[in-house]
């Protein structure tokens, strides 16, 4: 028959019609706005309505995910900031579009570097987000960022104050990450420690 | 007698010495190279020999390759068999003096077209006996050719990343305030930016059409009339034009006109060291970046000659694949939205994409950038929850809305008679204008590198070769959609099969060691062949850093299928094709 497969088709559409009424009710009143309706959204489950609302509605980010990069810092002993970078320039090397500057602080008697950065600029316009310089950072010094609503009206150029983060923010966006990384950095100071206390006797 | 190792591993069955039999072909033995040096007054017999002696029939890609140091060009082909197995790399080498000149391979394989365009466009070769060699991804007023190792940019800082400027001593500064507005573009000699006119490089462009003016039985003259399609037409996908010249509603002649996205995506890949360069295939097909990532790092791989863990190995193949089930969504939605259906498929689509894009953003931190394969493995292993949530979509879901959108599309009367019988492209057609993936498989043409060279571990894999015979349109859309249930298939026994294990061989480096070489990786991404053509010449730094994109290698046919068609039609035939322009253009 011709035009069997229009009425086919409009089945379909039919049918999810209904459905998104279906689930609507089935889920009433938790649907919408709430993180389990969220996440039933975007389960394998979803049928109807799948759009989220942003930015009333914003869908969680999962630990990996990547923006920006900032700087972590430990929070030391009275208030005082222990930046982890200790400007190697690693980061700045891997960058691919190159948006990471560095200026090495050097130590104004001996003239020797110090392992601090004196400025450090990440141009946000034009990092790629690939996430590289957290990938290669040997002091989990430089991690990517959950924070995505950077739009302004200027260019955003990030330097120092702008870039630093506490450790604690850092654990509080990627927590496995962080406590594993942490149980490494944890490991590696007892074995250097015991090698020190051996080297001393 | 020189044995050729095929450029993609194997070795040949046949040990075949071109050397003997034509005077003007020497084996390569540089290091690392293979194949066969040519000269250009014995290109065409070499060619003609290996197409129809060899049945070499695919030209997959050509491309130029500039030695500076030692004066020299070289245009580098190479061409497969349909039939599968390895393929052959031969070079022509030429002085590097203006004008250079080697003899164009269209009438052999069509499917140079474009390429040997690229490369008058991009090196500064010409090619003789091309019928119409202009420039393609450049316009015409453009100075010089972009990719001579000679040439630099407006923003150049340094030939090489990274930049010394970062560090020690970085001090920011913007890229503009370096090359101010007004310095940061060059003219050619005599060239007056106020006076010129954009009719003026489009003369060649429409002298290229073929226009005709016909008198019917009465002695009535009718003119045939030039649309342009483009570049902001809404159905070109991008910033894609098309000069259309029509006779009545009848399409006649057609050119595709790009490169309104060009970036020289090539010339930032010979500045980036080779990782760097991983983020930037992300931005080619940027619907499929898990496939893009894969043929540049398996070219990468090759050169390194380093082997990719078992557990890394099958994420590899759930990712790709995962991957084409997207694209091939996508593409219906889209090809629907062409057609007019307006946004209820496309959104179907999309979906099912978001979900899929939901397991890339858990394992690899981006939606779409995914940026996730490093040489001998991927970035980091799958997280359990990314798994799981593969094994519902896989099991549960994805089999069923596949189902659902052949309920919806594939019997609909409006949607067959619009994609019936339309956009003919025969076999015969499609294999020497290097059709590939998709397309070429709805000619009837059973050519898929997961099986025809098979790279991965796509050998273990049970799976089918979708192909249609019709050649039209429709068949296009079946062959995706079969795909897709393919793909299930694949991934099927991929989660079946997965390891533990690590995922990297060894710690992540971020300065990798590159012996000198040259490589050629590719892959059956879901467009088409994707392939990478890499040289070394030991640095940190790709020497040569090509792109084959399928998008661009299979407008080649645009012209052809086209013809008699009417111009609503066009729409479909190029939505068909499934182009993006960030690989398009590059």
């Amino acid at each position: 028959m011709y035009g069997k497969g229009i009425l086919k088709g409009l089945g379909v559409t039919l049918k999810r019609f209904i459905n998104t009424y279906v689930d609507d009710i089935a889920w009433w009143g938790r649907r919408y706005f709430k993180p389990e309706g969220i996440a039933h959204r975007s389960s394998k489950d979803a049928r109807g309505i799948f759009t989220i609302q942003y930015p009333e509605e914003k869908l969680p980010t999962p630990e990996e995910f990547r923006y920006v990069p900032f700087l972590v810092y430990d929070e030391a002993e009275g208030g005082e900031k222990a930046v982890r970078c200790t400007s190697c320039g690693i980061c700045s090397k891997v960058c691919p579009p190159q948006c990471i500057w560095i200026v090495r602080t050097n130590d104004p008697k001996t003239g020797k570097p110090v392992p601090q950065p004196a400025e450090f600029y990440i141009d946000a316009d034009i990092c790629m987000n690939c996430g590289f310089c957290a990938e290669y950072c040997p002091f989990d010094a430089i991690k990517m960022d959950h924070d995505y609503e950077i739009a302004s009206y200027e260019r955003n150029v990030y330097n120092l104050d702008k870039l630093l983060k506490p450790a604690s923010y850092y654990a509080g966006i990627r927590p496995e990450n962080a406590a594993r990384e942490d149980e490494a950095r944890r490991i590696k100071e007892e074995a250097k420690a015991a090698k020190a206390a051996a080297a001393a006797k | 007698m020189a044995t050729l190792t095929s450029p993609s591993g194997g070795t040949q069955t046949e040990t075949l010495d071109l050397a003997a039999k034509f005077p003007g072909v020497v084996a390569d033995e540089r290091e690392n190279y293979s194949g066969w040096i040519v000269e250009k007054d014995s290109l065409i017999e070499v060619a003609t020999f290996l197409r129809d002696e060899l049945s070499y029939d695919l030209l997959s890609s050509v491309t130029g390759v500039d030695y500076l140091p030692e004066e020299k060009m070289e245009v580098v082909y190479q061409v497969y068999k349909t039939t599968g197995g390895p393929g052959i790399f031969f070079k022509v080498q030429i002085p590097r003096i203006d004008p250079m000149e080697v003899p164009s391979v269209i009438e052999i394989w069509p499917g140079a077209d474009f390429q040997e365009r690229e490369i008058w466009d991009l090196y500064g070769i010409k090619f003789s006996g091309h019928p119409d060699l202009r420039r393609i991804l450049t316009w015409e007023g453009f100075e010089g050719h972009p990719m001579r190792k000679d040439w630099q940019e407006a923003f150049y800082e340094e030939d090489t990343k990274p930049f010394k400027s970062r560090w020690p001593e970085g001090n920011h500064v913007h890229a503009e305030t370096r090359t101010p507005y007004g310095a940061n573009l060059k003219f050619p000699q005599k060239f007056d930016p106020e006076k010129w006119t954009p009719t003026d490089p489009e003369e060649a462009l429409y002298a290229s059409l073929k226009k005709a003016t016909i008198t019917d039985e009465e002695g009535l003259e009718t003119d045939q009339i030039i649309v342009n399609m483009g570049p902001q037409h809404p159905s070109t996908h991008g910033v894609f034009r098309a000069v259309v010249v029509l006779d009545g509603e009848t399409v006649t002649s057609l050119k595709p006109v790009m490169g309104y996205l060009h970036r020289n995506h090539e010339k930032i890949g010979e500045r980036n060291t080779f990782l760097q360069n991983m983020p930037y295939t992300d931005r080619l097909d940027y619907f499929n970046s898990m496939t893009n990532n894969w043929g540049y790092a398996l070219a990468v791989e090759k050169l390194m000659g380093i082997e990719v863990t078992e557990r890394a190995e099958h994420i590899r193949v759930i990712m790709s694949e995962l991957t084409r089930i997207q694209n091939h969504l996508i593409w219906i939605g889209m090809m629907l939205n062409d057609l007019g259906t307006y946004f209820t498929p496309a959104l179907y689509a999309f979906e099912e994409r978001e979900l899929i894009l939901d397991i890339f953003e858990i394992a690899s931190g981006s939606r779409m950038m995914c940026n996730y394969y490093r040489f001998g493995g991927v970035v980091r292993d799958m997280p359990a929850e990314a798994f799981e949530k593969i094994k519902g979509l896989v099991y549960d879901r994805l089999p069923g809305k596949i189902a659902e959108f052949e309920r919806l599309l594939t019997e609909n009367e409006i949607l067959v008679s619009r994609l019936k019988g339309i956009g003919y492209l025969s076999a015969e057609d499609a294999i020497a204008t290097s059709m590939t993936g998709p397309m070429l498989r709805a000619s009837g043409v059973p050519y898929d590198i997961r099986r025809a060279d098979p790279y991965g571990i796509y050998d273990r894999f049970d799976f089918d070769v979708v192909t249609r015979p019709e050649s039209d349109m429709y068949a296009r859309y079946i062959v995706r959609v079969e795909e897709m249930r393919q793909s299930l298939r694949i991934l099927e026994q991929a989660i079946k099969g997965i390891p533990e294990g690590p995922v990297l061989p060894g710690r992540p480096v971020y300065q990798v060691r590159v012996p000198a070489g040259e490589a050629y990786g590719r892959i059956e991404a879901p467009k088409g062949e994707l392939g990478f053509y890499i040289i070394s010449n030991g640095k940190p730094n790709p020497w040569r850093y090509h792109v084959r994109a399928p998008s661009f290698i299979n407008l080649t046919a645009l012209e052809k299928m086209c013809v008699g068609n009417k111009i609503a039609d066009f729409v479909a035939i190029l939505g068909a094709i499934d182009i993006v322009l960030g690989e398009l253009d590059r």
